[in-house]
């Protein structure tokens, strides 16, 4: 077995890791390698061959392949190395990597710090546990996705489709371009978990009825899928006997969740957040393994790449600065936890700060929809900070910059999103760090 | 002399046809493949295993539970041992986990206690009567109102499929010919003789057939108007648990049984997943594989009385398996209706356990009924092993993959099942057609993401080595298409219309 040594291995090469190679790089590490399982980088985005990314770090509108090649054209002009066609087997606290690919077989790499970018998995039909039978045609959508923008082939004429994440409303409008039917969009929440844009540019120009509070209570098929019956269901998800109803189709795609991929993680006793599905990381974004770091889909599903570009630039030069030695794990003993109105925050602790460091961006995910609302920060116990948001959607991440002078001391750290006592007209800005 | 596979053409006759691809007739043509005669089965599916044999709780039982004297006493305890034998040779993965039989009141202790005297009489090893605590030592996660158990330290776990495709593989690399995608539509009977098949693929004329058909054997029987059983399919649904619980149980755990069914179990898999289910609705049709809500809230009411801390969120998958009921006994045994036709039909639990021992029974009937056996030169009882690059360790690992690079690349990333283990499976003898085919032979696409990454990955690769289109593969069953072209969608037409 061949060994190499590197200051900083990143394990995936879609937007988190390359974001997190160049940051990496640029913050001084001097030999950074991402490790890609497929053939080429980029990840998922290179199937996304729709519009919408970008607008924020890039202030355009791109394609996923657009958004993934700005960063691969910047990493091809340095010397960070890339190992494509790739996978990781083992990564073992102490930064020692097992990978294997076909033309350099099985091959060690130790590394002085390790970046967690292996993004996510969607959500199955056995996890949701819908009944029925098990006929060809039932597809996540991701899957679909794939084999539509990059193999170009459909699965199926007439699509029902499952829960209504964004990659599920993309799919309804692929499917239509392609010449299918989508017959409709069933949601079980009493609101949909994508993106409203994506409501608006997928579903409703094209006509496709979105059902909320409805649930697919079967799939039908022998062969291939039939056709779905679907019920109504109350606030408690329960299903409203005398409401089914059937709908023929051929194909099923489902859209009903991202989890972080995190089994390399797991089998080297990685602490995780049960919640995000994630690692609970400090703001460096260091894991409970030190030296090791997690950005991305990985670490907590986001909504905008332009997120996790940022997210990962944080891990990359963090582990820069690990691989000097420079960043000491230094505490994680201050809990940052996700209160009322709100599901999940990231990070989960702090460390000491930096030197001069001003402030720390936190981001949420709201536990359920709401109207005008107040942002607030708990520091032991005491408001410490509130910020106005115009509108909270579980689907659209919050992200919110708390000053480093009102974090202070505080041992324990709290956020809450309450309903605001008046209608806002403006949200507070996020300030851009230097 | 090696056999075949596949949806070919069918011979003008053979010595002996075997109808049902499943575990039984898989089990039945590997045990002809000793001897110097034509034997050819006969599948309506394009893969063996797509029944019954797919779909059950992968157990091989200790025997205690039958009744003194029946088919089903006798083949369970003699098809345990030949497990014991086989696996490894055939390449069938076996687990021997033990099994326990848990009693929760002095009522209950008082079943197992007739349970293991019941075992005894069958000729069963082992078997203890256990108290709460070691029973709780055993199964940390038991149900704490547990009272004592019956411990069977021959049960043991299988995979069912690769059970099948062992003997089917085994069978074909001594001369045996599976045909596929071959249904049959008539015996033709003549002076209360057998003298052919009739199928969708043509004539076979034979003078003996084994009727294995499963969930169909009832109507293979009365195409030789054979009339005196038919067949119940008994659904069971089975929740499927990801290997990251897998330590959850140690053992297969098996309630206090009633006189329906063993009941919901708790058990691992041989892979290291865990599973809760069966339960036991007699219903209508032989293909209605349909799990349902109350059927699920039902086997998890029935698993949490076991473990009560079932882990629901780790689900992976959810399906439903159809027994083919005949009464309380297997039914084996020459026709009186029409001679050369013998019977292997009513296989419900325990049948997978039993396969191989069916498969000693029906050839000396065959015997019996005038068939002349003579033990052929040079039978191979083992199947060539095949590499498993997740189960091997590191340095073995390199070696394979300076054999062949395509052990390099990972395709099943859940269960980390290479390129080359898929290329195999389906170059194999009893090679792999469908991308669930694949799956069941070597995982990829069994684990937690459910085929959602390499399920595309795998249609490729099903379609380079057998040299089909993208749309010509299939899921499962003979019309189970996967994916259209673009010029099929806008026609509207072609294959998949």
């Amino acid at each position: 077995m061949r060994e190499f040594s590197y200051d900083v291995a990143i394990i995936g090469g879609g937007p988190a890791g390359l974001a997190a190679a160049l940051a990496a790089r640029e913050a001084g590490a001097e030999r950074v390698l991402i490790l890609e399982r497929d053939r080429e980088l980029g990840g998922i985005l290179q199937q996304c061959i729709h519009n919408g990314f970008g607008l924020r770090r890039f202030e355009e509108e791109l394609t996923g392949p657009g958004y993934a090649h700005r960063y691969i054209d910047l990493v091809k002009a340095t010397d960070i190395d890339v190992w494509l066609d790739t996978t990781v087997l083992a990564a073992e606290p102490g930064g020692v990597i097992t990978s294997v690919s076909p033309h350099a077989g099985l091959t060690v790499v130790r590394a002085k710090s390790v970046v967690y970018a292996m993004g996510c998995r969607e959500r199955t039909r056995g996890a949701i546990r819908t009944p029925g039978s098990r006929p060809a045609g039932v597809f996540t959508a991701g899957a679909a996705q794939r084999m539509v923008n990059m193999e170009g082939y459909l699965p199926g004429r007439e699509v029902v489709i499952v829960g209504s994440g964004d990659i599920g409303l993309i799919m309804a409008r692929r499917m239509t371009f392609e010449g299918a039917k989508v017959k409709a969009v069933f949601e079980i929440m009493p609101h949909s978990n994508g993106l409203t844009r994506n409501i608006v540019q997928c579903l409703e120009d094209f006509g496709i009825p979105l059902y909320l509070g409805h649930s697919v209570t079967a799939i039908h098929g022998k062969d291939r899928v039939s056709g779905v019956t679907v019920s109504k269901v109350n606030d408690k998800l329960e299903v409203i006997e005398g409401t089914a109803f059937d709908v023929d189709c051929d194909c099923v795609l489902l859209s009903v969740g991202l989890i972080p991929e995190n089994e390399l993680g797991r089998a080297a006793g990685l602490g995780l957040d049960p919640i995000t599905g994630g690692a609970r990381v400090d703001q460096f974004r260091q894991t409970s393994i030190p030296g090791f770091f997690a950005a991305g889909n990985v670490l907590h599903v986001h909504d905008l790449v332009d997120w996790v570009s940022e997210e990962a630039a944080i891990a990359g030069r963090s582990a820069a600065r690990h691989a000097r030695g420079e960043l000491v794990a230094s505490g994680r003993q201050r809990s940052v936890t996700a209160g009322e109105g709100l599901r999940t925050v990231v990070p989960q602790c702090l460390s000491a700060f930096e030197p001069g460091k001003m402030s720390v961006r936190f981001y949420f995910r709201a536990a359920k929809p709401m109207g005008a609302s107040l942002l607030q920060f708990w520091a032991d116990g005491a408001l410490a900070f509130e910020r106005k948001l115009r509108v909270v959607k579980p689907s659209e991440m919050i992200v919110a910059d708390i000053p480093v002078r009102k974090i202070g001391d505080a041992a324990t750290l709290e956020f809450r999103v309450l309903p605001a006592p008046e209608k806002i007209d403006a949200e507070d800005e996020i300030e851009e760090e230097a | 002399m090696t056999g075949s596979f596949g949806a070919g053409p069918l011979p003008p006759s053979a010595d002996v046809v075997v109808i049902g691809g499943g575990v039984v007739g898989c089990a039945i043509a590997r045990e002809l493949s000793r001897f110097d005669l034509s034997v050819v089965l006969i599948e309506r599916s394009p893969d063996v295993a797509t029944g019954t044999s797919k779909a059950n709780s992968g157990i091989l039982h200790a025997g205690f539970d039958a009744e003194p004297g029946t088919w089903k006493a006798r083949l369970n305890v003699r098809g345990a041992a030949l497990y014991a034998e086989l696996a490894e040779g055939l390449g069938i993965p076996r687990k021997a986990t033990g099994a326990l039989v848990v009693a929760k009141d002095a009522t209950q202790m008082e079943t197992v206690a007739e349970l293991r005297h019941r075992g005894i009489d069958n000729g069963v090893a082992g078997l203890e009567i256990w108290n709460r605590d070691q029973v709780v030592a055993h199964e940390p996660n038991i149900s704490p109102d547990v009272a004592g158990a019956l411990w069977a330290p021959s049960g043991a776990v299988v995979c069912p499929f690769l059970a099948t495709v062992g003997f089917a593989e085994n069978a074909i690399r001594n001369g045996a010919h599976i045909v596929t995608e071959c249904a049959v539509i008539g015996l033709d009977v003549a002076d209360r003789q057998i003298v052919a098949v009739r199928t969708t693929r043509g004539r076979l004329a034979t003078r003996f057939v084994v009727n294995a058909a499963g969930l169909h054997s009832g109507e293979v029987a009365r195409l030789a108007g054979d009339d005196s059983f038919t067949i119940t399919p008994r659904r069971g649904e089975y929740i499927l648990f990801d290997r990251s619980v897998g330590q959850l149980v140690n053992t297969v755990l098996f309630p206090t049984p009633d006189k329906v069914s063993k009941g919901i179990l708790v058990s691992p898999t041989v892979h290291g997943n865990v599973f809760i289910g069966p339960d036991a609705i007699d219903i209508d049709d032989p293909d209605d594989k349909e799990t349902t809500a109350g059927g699920l809230a039902g086997i998890i009411a029935g698993a949490r009385r076991i473990v009560p801390a079932l882990p629901l969120g780790t689900a992976i998958t959810e399906f439903a398996g159809l027994r083919a009921a005949a009464g309380k006994d297997f039914v084996i045994g020459p026709s009186l209706a029409a001679r050369g036709l013998v019977h292997a039909a009513g296989i419900q639990s325990p049948g997978l356990t039993s396969a191989p021992a069916i498969g000693e029974v029906i050839v000396e009937m065959l015997q019996d009924v005038g068939l002349r056996l003579k033990r052929k030169a040079g039978f191979v009882p083992v199947n060539p092993e095949k590499p498993r690059f997740h189960e091997v360790d590191r340095m073995t690992q390199a070696e394979l993959v300076a054999t062949d690079p395509l052990f390099g690349r990972v395709i099943c990333r859940c269960e980390t099942i290479t390129e080359a283990e898929i290329v195999a499976a389906i170059q194999s003898p009893c090679g792999a057609r469908t991308v669930d085919g694949v799956k069941r032979r070597v995982r990829a696409g069994a684990g937690r993401c459910q085929g959602g990454f390499c399920g595309p990955r795998v249609t490729a690769i099903l379609a380079r080595e057998l040299g089909i289109p993208v749309t010509a593969v299939r899921k499962d069953s003979a019309d189970s298409w996967l994916f259209l072209s673009r010029a099929e969608l806008e026609a509207g037409e072609g294959a998949h219309a």
